[in-house]
C-alpha cells in the first residue's frame, strides 16, 4: 500500500482518501469484500469448532470460547436489553460484535492489513439494514406502532411546550441519526486510524530512503510512531467493535422499554 | 464500478459493499442462530440443572437422614423401655420363686421335724417293749439264781412279775414325765 502511494517518486506525498480506493483483485471483486467473507468464515469456523463438544465442566479451551460467547450474551445483550427480552436478540448481537471485531482487526494483520470497515458501505449494510429496522420492529411487535411512536417521540415528564421542541428533536435522533452515527462512528475510526498507521509507515519509508545523512535516524521515530499506532488501534479496533453492538442493543433496549 | 469515479470519496459508500456486507452478515447471523446459540443455551441450561438437582439431592438425602436418625432414637427409646419391664418381670419373678421356694423348703423341714418324731417316738415304744420283756426274763432268772428255788407255780409266778412291771412302768412314767 505505501508504494502505491510512494510512487510519485522522490517527492513526498502524503496518504490521501484515494488509498482506500482499492483496485478489484479480480472481476469486480475487491479486496475488502474477501475480508468480509473471510471474517465471516473466521468467526463461525471459531463458533462451530468451540461448540462442537460443550461439556457442563468447561475445560481451559472451552471456558475462553464461553468468555467470548457470554461477553456478547450477558454484558451486551442483557445489560441493555434486560433480562425478559434480550434472549431473542442474542444472536444478532453476537454476530454484530464479532463481525465488527474481526472485520477491524484485519486492519492490524498482517497481509490482509485492512480495516473492512473504514469503507461505509459495510458499517451502513449493518447500522440502516439490520440495527434501524430490527429495533423498529421490535419495538412496534411489542408495543403496537401508536404507542411505540408515542413512547419514542413523547417522553413524559416535560412542560407541555418543550414538546414542540423535544418531539422533533427525537424523531430526528431515533429515526435518522441513530443508524446513520452508528455506522459512521465505527467507519471515521478505522478510517482514521488506518491513515494514521499508513502515514507513520510511508514516512518512514521515505525518510529512510531519500533522506540526507541524519535525516535517516529520524525515520526510526517514524517506524516507533507506526508501531505505537497499531498498539492504539488494536485498542481502538475492540472498543469500536463493543461500542457498535453495546449501541445496537441500547437501540433495542430503548424501543422495548416501557417508557423512556 | 469503482474505478469509474474520477475522484474516490470515502463517504460514498458502494451499493456492491453494502449488498454483499449485508449478505455476509445475515449469513453469520442465521448460522449463529441455529447452531451456536442453541449449543451454548443447552450447555447452560444442562448447568444449571445440574447444579439445582446437585442441591436438591442433598436436600433429600440430608432430609433422609434426619428421618433414620429420628427412627433410630425412637426404636432406641423404645428398647430401653423394653429392656427395663423385662428386668423388673424378671426381678419380680425372681422374688416370687424364692418365695416359693421358701414356704416349700420350710414346709418339708416341718415334714421331716414331724416324721422323725413320729419314727422316733415307734422306735422308743419299740426298745421300751423289748426292754420290757427283756427286763422281766431276767429279773426272774436273776431272782431265781438267787432264790435258788424255781418257781414252779406259774399263777404266783405271773402275778409276781406282773406286779414287778406294773412298778416298773409307773418309776419308768414318772422319769419320762419328769424329763418332758
Amino acid at each position: 500500500m505505501g508504494a502505491l502511494v510512494l510512487a510519485a517518486g522522490d517527492v513526498f506525498t502524503p496518504p490521501t482518501a484515494e488509498a482506500f480506493n482499492l483496485p478489484p483483485i479480480f472481476g469486480w471483486v475487491t479486496k475488502p469484500m474477501l475480508l468480509i467473507v473471510l471474517s465471516v468464515v473466521i468467526i463461525l469456523a471459531f463458533f462451530l469448532l468451540a461448540s462442537r463438544k460443550l461439556s457442563v465442566v468447561p475445560g481451559k479451551r472451552q471456558f475462553l470460547v464461553e468468555s467470548a460467547y457470554d461477553f456478547g450474551r450477558n454484558n451486551i445483550a442483557r445489560e441493555q436489553i434486560g433480562a425478559a427480552d434480550f434472549m431473542r436478540f442474542v444472536p444478532l448481537i453476537l454476530a454484530l460484535f464479532s463481525f465488527v471485531l474481526v472485520n477491524n482487526l484485519f486492519g492490524i494483520v498482517p497481509i490482509l492489513q485492512f480495516p473492512t470497515m473504514s469503507h461505509i458501505g459495510f458499517p451502513l449494510a449493518l447500522s440502516v439494514l439490520v440495527v434501524y429496522p430490527v429495533y423498529h420492529y421490535a419495538g412496534i411487535r411489542k408495543h403496537g406502532l401508536g404507542k411505540y411512536l408515542k413512547n419514542q417521540l413523547v417522553p413524559p415528564g416535560a412542560p407541555k411546550l418543550v414538546y414542540l421542541l423535544l418531539t422533533p428533536i427525537e424523531f430526528f435522533t431515533k429515526f435518522v441519526m441513530n443508524p446513520i452515527t452508528l455506522a459512521i462512528r465505527v467507519f471515521a475510526a478505522m478510517f482514521a486510524g488506518h491513515l494514521l498507521i499508513m502515514l507513520f509507515g510511508i514516512s518512514a519509508e521515505y525518510l529512510l530512503l531519500h533522506g540526507d545523512g541524519v535525516i535517516k535516524v529520524v525515520s526510526a521515530f517514524s517506524f516507533a510512531g507506526a508501531l505505537a499506532m497499531t498498539f492504539i488501534e488494536a485498542l481502538i479496533m475492540c472498543i469500536q467493535a463493543f461500542i457498535f453492538a453495546l449501541l445496537s442493543a441500547n437501540y433495542i433496549g430503548a424501543a422495548l422499554a416501557e417508557d423512556h | 464500478m469503482i474505478l469509474a469515479a474520477e475522484e474516490y470519496n470515502p463517504v460514498l459508500p458502494h451499493v456492491a459493499e453494502i449488498i454483499i456486507g449485508l449478505i455476509a452478515f445475515l449469513l453469520l447471523f442465521w448460522v449463529l442462530r441455529k447452531f451456536v446459540v442453541p449449543r451454548f443455551e443447552k450447555l447452560y441450561e444442562e448447568r444449571a440443572a445440574k447444579i439445582e438437582g446437585g442441591i436438591e439431592k442433598a436436600e433429600k438425602a440430608q432430609a433422609e437422614a434426619e428421618q433414620a436418625l429420628e427412627q433410630y432414637k425412637a426404636q432406641l427409646a423404645e428398647a430401653r423401655t423394653e429392656a427395663a419391664k423385662i428386668r423388673d418381670d424378671a426381678r419380680l419373678e425372681a422374688e416370687q420363686i424364692k418365695e416359693e421356694l421358701r414356704v416349700e423348703a420350710q414346709e418339708e423341714a416341718r415334714r421331716i421335724v414331724t416324721q422323725g418324731e413320729a419314727q422316733l417316738q415307734a422306735q422308743r415304744s419299740q426298745i421300751v417293749a423289748e426292754l420290757r420283756a427283756e427286763l422281766g426274763r431276767n429279773s426272774i432268772e436273776l431272782a431265781s439264781r438267787i432264790v435258788g428255788e424255781a418257781l414252779e407255780d406259774e399263777a404266783r409266778r405271773r402275778g409276781t412279775v406282773d406286779r414287778f412291771l406294773a412298778e416298773l412302768d409307773a418309776s419308768g412314767n414318772g422319769a419320762a414325765g419328769a424329763r418332758n
